[in-house]
Parts: structure tokens; C-alpha cells; sequence
């Protein structure tokens, strides 16, 4: 089964094929590399950028102007932050030019904890990025969705923030994409550039299909009935993990994965909490005006009534930054035991 | 006594084109701080005094939408350029005094903040400098379709500064992957209050392309003239050798920086208009009386279209959640 990286790069491959996706550009996102996480090899229309995420964006802005469509890449999400400004602008032009020049580009940059990453490649940007008008946000928590959520991305014709979970690049997804090759090593063969001297490599891609995932749309992976739990990307595999153990104290717990952060799935969630009357948002970003607050407070507004208990975020604790030590780290984002204790604490509450 | 034909810098004919469309433009600005006086508009900010290279730079670039034109990225003092295009008078009102009519925003934005695909003009942003980096972008597109246009990029001297105006000299220059870029600094040394020797070292800024292996040239942008000359070579070749070049062009900046510092002329800044008719009455192509009423029928002209779009509507309060996302999408996450 294809990781998530390799299944980003085949929808790359579809996007270059198919989807008259101009170029693909970033920092080492060309050859010979192809990106620091392989998301990118064997690819035609990639080429290495000066390091200069400013540029980045501006020549993304620049492509999508001219209407020609582009995936850049900033190489960690922990250096996107310079272009806050840019991606403000990414995200206005379309309003601001009342309708006259839309930008149909797609950023993509790891986000994340969970490879031990310190302090500068560890950092979360969801709670930004759904704080940025105009964009779509999404973030897939397993390879399939990861191959489908980047189609419909590229398919857009609106500024899509591509959230690529880091700690999941190497996670192989637990169902095939059609066309590709049931085994590993065939898949591997084909598409993963050579160590060494990669000079005369070329890719040979399976024939793939058009598997969009639709933005906006959650999925419920698993189903349940005393609370609802709201995830995305590496936090759904955490959740999961975590379900299973109190399910095995008798706890039924219904898990969405929310996969686009923005524009989001509300009647997916209203649905689940009008049925489960508890719900927990879980995210590893820093828990003040966190993203989740916003689907909290909504929830309050819309569904008070429903409720059973508090609603509750659980998210990464506003620290500056996440510490390299793993006791720091485990310490700062949800890991599964306070998954664990939030699910039984929240269905022990009682109106 | 009327010059020979043989000793005119350019051809009678084009010398008086560049003067009707430097009147124009200086009326329109004009009309636009008038509009703003009165009253009638929130804020004005505009580019009289640097007409005499806004105005060859207009009737030199390539007009069109697509790759194979010119892409233009201009900041707020641009209206000259887009005058030499055929920018008209009415629309530029309707955007000055937020009307619902106005083509470029809807009404959302300030003054000179122009919008027009037709032409290639992409929009103008009121962040300082971001435009040398989205003009990154349309180089490169350009480049890599073999097109026939170049991208132009415009911006004052202050915001070179800015750490996006060194990225333009960085991605423009990669040996093998240079870009068709024409990267024109308007030099009216001033940033609103603080004056060019509070934020510049360098002798000229455009010296700093040499350190990139870029062509640079340095103009008196006060004079129609020289800037024609200049640019035109400038950009044929940047369009020949798909290379990029940087031309500081030094202008004034006749009427301060902008509504809040009261739009009044400043008398100490030279003014190409005045150089220029002068030049013209010397070569003897018009006389005083010619460029007065030439003047007078511009400002009839503008005030004529001023009153007709005066009373336009302005957008409704229910629109402002159109064109969040293309094809009107719903954005409202109310109603997700
Ligand atoms: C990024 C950014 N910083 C600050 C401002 C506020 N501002 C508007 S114009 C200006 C001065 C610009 O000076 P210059 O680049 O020389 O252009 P000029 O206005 O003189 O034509 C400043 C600081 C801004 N619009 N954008």
C-alpha cells in the first residue's frame, strides 16, 4: 500500500498529467531530491526554488495570475510564517478584485509534531491557516484521502492550503488507490527514486484515476453513540487508538474525521453531536484561539439544547514551542492517554 | 522657430501623443484630489508628477491579456501608465468614490488599486513591494510557454527596502533560468515622510542589480523623453534576451504622498509637465495657448464624468460576501 508521501506524489503525477498543472515548486522540490519527505520525485514539471518562502508565494500568486495552475511547497510550515501577509493577499485577491482574478494555486507544507522534530519543525499552523479567508484548508489523515483531498485541491478553482501531516509521510494507507500496484516493492520499484545517482531515473507511474475526495466533506470513521470525537490528520490515528481502549470498557465513541478544516463539514458534526450529546475536538495546535474554539462555540450556539455535557477542546498547550525531549513533547500535544481520559471524563458528565 | 524634423528626439507626432496623454493624466489626478476635497471619496492617493515615465512606459508595453503580453505590476501612483492604455475617466471616478459601478473592485478599495484582466494589469495591492514578488510568477509563466510578452513590475524607492524587492533581483538573475522581467523602481525619494538619505546607503538603487549581472540604467523620469528612449530599449531587451533589467527612473512626487497629508501641490518639486510644454514651445510643435486648452478640455472633460458617475450607487451591505470563493461559493460558515 502506498505511504501518504507516495500517494501526494502520485496525485502530483495526476495533477502534471491530467489536470494541466504547470509547475510544482519549493525549496529541494526538484530533482535530484524531490523534496525532503520524497513528495515530489520523478516528477516532470518540479524545479528547485532559491530558499525563499517570500518568493515562493509571490511566484505562486504570480503563476496563478496568469491563470496557469501550480502546486508550491514551503518545506516546513514552522518557515511559512513570514508570508502571512502573502497568504492574506492569496486569500483576498478574488474578493478584492470582486470576482476578476481568482487564484487556483495550492501551498502544501508539513504541519505537526511526532517526529521529534524540536522546535522548528514541529510547529502547527491550522489554527492560521483557518484564520485566512478565501483559502480552503484541508488535511488528510491517511494516504488514500491524502491522494483524493490533493486532486480536488489542484482541482479548485480557489487558493487551497494543503496540510500535509508530517509524522504520517511514511504511514502506508490501508486501502489501494486504483491502478496501483498491490505490492510494496512493485509500487516502490516504480515510482521511488534510486539511492545514488538518480540522473537517468525516470518514473514509471501506474495508471491512476481521478479519486477526488470532495472538500468540504468529513468522514465518519468509526461509528459510535455516547460521544463524538472531531479530528484531522496524525490526530484521527491518535483518536482511533484511543477509542479502541475505551471501547474496551464498554465506551461508544463516534469518530469524524474532518479532513477540509474550511470551509467545514458542519452538518456532519451537528448530525453525530445531535445523536451523541458529548463531543471532544481534538488538535495538536497551541489551545488559545485554536480553530476548535470557533467549532465549540458554534456548537454552544446551534446545538446547546443537544447537549449533554461540555463540549471540550483538547489541543496542544499554549507553549512557544514544542520540546525536543520526548517527556516535553508528549507533554505538550495530545498523546493517546489524555484522549483516553477526556472520552471518560466527558461521558461521566452528567446535565 | 520650429525645430527640424531631423533634430526632434522622436517624432513630432509621438512627442505631442506622450504630451495629450501627460495632460490627461495629470487632469484626471488632479480631479481625483479635487473629489477628495469635496468631500466625495474617503481617501486619495495617486501619481501626478511621475506622468513623464508612466505615460511612455503605457504606449510602450504590449496591451493584451495573456502570456504573449505584457503583464503589468504597479503600485498605487500608476494611473499614468494606464492612461497611455485607454484607461477611462468614469471608471476611475466610480472606483475613487466606492461606487458599485466601478470595474476594478466593486467598490471595495481605495484609489488607483486597478484590477483589469483585458490588459494584463494585475491587481494592485496596497502592500509595499509585494508586487516584485508576484511579478516572479508571471515572468516565469511567461518564460516557460515561450510567450512573447515580459512582465513589468513598478514600485517606489523607499519600499526597495523591503526584503521582496531583493528576492525580484534573486529569481530574476539564476544563471540559465532568468527571467523576462523589467524591474522599474519610480525614485520620488520620499517614503510618506522620511526622506531618501534616511533609508538608502547605495548611490543609485539600481546599482544593486549589478551584484545579479543585471543591465540597470538610470533615467531623469521627469523627462518624457529620456524615459521614452530608455525604456523602450530597456524592454526590447528584456524582451530579446529574456533577461531581466532594472531602471531607476527619478521623478517627483508632486502633490505628497497621499490625502493624508493633504493632497496640496509642493512647489519645491520640479514638474514635468511644466519642463516638458516648455520643451515643446521651444521646438515650436505647440504654443502656450494650445496646451491651455488642451488642459481645459481635459478638465471639462473629467468634470463631465465626474458628475456623471457621482450619483451611482455604491454596493449593497448584502454583497460583501460575494467572490470569497470563486463561482460564489458559499462562504459564510453560517450557513456551512
Ligand atoms: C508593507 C507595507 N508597509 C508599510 C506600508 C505603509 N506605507 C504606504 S506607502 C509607504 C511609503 C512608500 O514609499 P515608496 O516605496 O518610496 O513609494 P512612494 O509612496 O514614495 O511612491 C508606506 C510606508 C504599506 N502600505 N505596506
Amino acid at each position: 500500500m502506498a505511504s501518504m508521501a507516495q500517494a501526494i506524489r502520485m496525485a502530483l503525477h495526476y495533477g502534471e498529467k491530467h489536470l494541466d498543472v504547470k509547475d510544482i515548486f519549493g525549496e529541494d522540490v526538484g530533482a535530484p531530491l524531490g523534496g525532503v519527505f520524497t513528495c515530489t520525485q520523478g516528477l516532470e514539471t518540479t524545479w528547485n526554488t532559491p530558499l525563499d518562502e517570500r518568493g515562493i508565494i509571490g511566484c505562486a500568486m504570480g503563476v496563478a495570475l496568469t491563470g496557469d495552475r501550480c502546486v508550491a511547497e514551503i518545506q516546513f510550515c514552522d518557515y511559512i510564517f513570514n508570508t502571512i501577509d502573502l497568504l492574506k493577499l492569496v486569500g483576498n485577491t478574488y474578493w478584492s478584485t470582486n470576482g476578476l482574478f481568482n487564484l487556483p494555486l495550492v501551498i502544501m507544507t508539513p504541519v505537526g509534531a511526532g517526529i521529534h522534530g524540536s522546535i522548528y519543525h514541529s510547529h502547527s499552523f491550522d489554527a492560521i491557516a483557518t484564520r485566512l479567508p478565501g483559502f480552503k484548508v484541508v488535511m488528510p489523515s491517511n494516504a488514500k484521502d491524502a491522494y483524493g483531498l490533493l486532486l480536488a485541491a489542484i482541482k479548485d478553482p480557489n487558493p487551497v492550503l494543503y496540510l500535509k501531516p508530517k509524522a504520517l509521510m511514511r504511514v502506508k494507507g490501508k486501502e489501494l488507490l486504483a491502478g496501483e500496484p498491490e505490492s510494496d516493492r512493485e509500487l516502490k520499484a516504480m515510482i521511488d527514486a534510486p539511492v545514488g545517482d538518480r540522473s537517468k531515473w525516470k518514473a514509471n507511474w501506474p495508471e491512476l484515476e481521478d479519486e477526488s475526495v470532495e472538500l468540504g466533506k468529513a468522514k465518519t470513521v468509526i461509528e459510535g453513540d455516547q460521544v463524538t470525537v472531531v479530528t484531522y490528520g496524525r490526530h484521527v490515528l491518535e483518536c482511533e487508538v484511543a477509542i479502541k481502549e475505551v471501547q474496551s470498557q464498554g465506551v461508544s465513541v463516534e469518530l469524524i474525521d474532518l479532513r477540509t478544516l474550511y470551509p467545514y463539514d458542519w452538518p456532519c458534526i451537528q448530525k453525530s453531536i445531535e445523536k451523541t450529546g458529548r463531543v471532544i475536538f481534538v488538535n495538536e495546535d497551541t489551545e488559545v484561539t485554536n480553530f476548535a474554539e470557533h467549532l465549540v462555540y458554534r456548537t454552544t450556539q446551534e446545538l446547546f439544547y443537544h447537549l449533554l455535557a461540555r463540549p471540550r477542546v483538547l489541543a496542544g498547550k499554549n507553549l512557544p514551542g514544542i520540546g525536543l525531549s520526548p517527556a516535553l513533547e508528549y507533554a505538550s500535544v495530545p498523546m493517546k492517554a489524555d484522549i483516553v481520559n477526556e472520552i471518560l471524563d466527558v461521558v461521566k458528565e452528567l446535565p | 522657430m520650429s525645430k527640424s524634423k531631423s533634430t526632434l528626439p522622436l517624432e513630432k507626432a509621438k512627442l505631442l501623443e506622450i504630451h495629450d496623454l501627460m495632460v490627461k493624466a495629470r487632469v484626471l489626478e488632479e480631479r481625483l484630489i479635487t473629489i477628495y476635497k469635496s468631500g466625495d471619496a474617503f481617501f486619495w492617493i495617486g501619481g501626478p508628477g511621475e506622468e513623464a515615465l508612466g505615460v511612455p512606459l503605457g504606449l510602450l508595453a504590449k496591451r493584451g491579456q495573456g502570456h504573449n503580453y505584457d503583464y503589468l505590476h504597479l503600485h498605487y501612483r500608476c494611473s499614468h501608465i494606464l492612461t497611455s492604455y485607454g484607461l477611462e475617466a468614469k471608471n476611475v471616478f466610480r472606483q475613487m468614490m466606492n461606487k458599485k459601478t466601478d470595474p476594478f473592485t466593486g467598490g471595495r478599495n481605495f484609489s488607483n488599486h486597478y484590477a483589469i484582466p483585458e490588459w494584463n494589469v494585475v491587481p494592485v495591492t496596497s502592500t509595499i513591494e509585494t508586487q516584485y514578488l508576484t511579478a516572479i510568477g508571471t515572468a516565469h509563466a511567461q518564460k516557460r510557454e515561450k510567450a512573447k510578452g515580459i512582465t513589468i513590475v513598478t514600485g517606489g524607492d523607499a519600499g526597495t527596502a523591503e526584503g521582496d524587492f531583493a528576492s525580484s533581483l534573486v529569481w530574476a538573475s539564476r544563471k540559465g533560468a532568468e527571467l523576462p522581467l523589467l524591474i522599474i523602481v519610480q525614485n520620488n525619494k520620499w517614503g510618506i515622510s522620511t526622506n531618501y538619505e534616511g533609508q538608502h546607503g547605495e548611490v543609485n538603487i539600481a546599482d544593486r542589480g549589478k551584484g545579479f549581472n543585471m543591465k540597470t540604467m538610470v533615467v531623469n523620469g521627469n523627462d518624457p523623453v529620456e524615459s521614452y528612449i530608455a525604456l523602450e530599449k530597456a524592454m526590447a531587451y528584456v524582451r530579446k534576451h529574456q533577461k531581466p533589467l532594472i531602471l531607476e527612473a527619478h521623478v517627483s512626487r508632486l502633490y505628497g504622498h497621499s490625502s493624508a497629508d493633504g493632497a496640496n501641490l509642493r512647489k519645491d518639486e520640479e514638474d514635468c509637465l511644466v519642463t516638458f510644454e516648455d520643451q515643446l514651445q521651444q521646438w515650436g510643435l505647440i504654443s502656450e495657448d494650445e496646451c491651455k486648452e488642451l488642459r481645459l478640455n481635459y478638465e471639462k472633460e473629467t468634470r463631465m464624468a465626474m458628475e456623471e458617475v457621482r450619483g451611482e450607487d455604491g454596493p449593497e451591505a448584502n454583497t460583501i460576501w460575494d467572490h470569497v470563493y470563486a463561482d460564489n461559493e458559499n462562504a459564510d460558515w453560517r450557513n456551512f
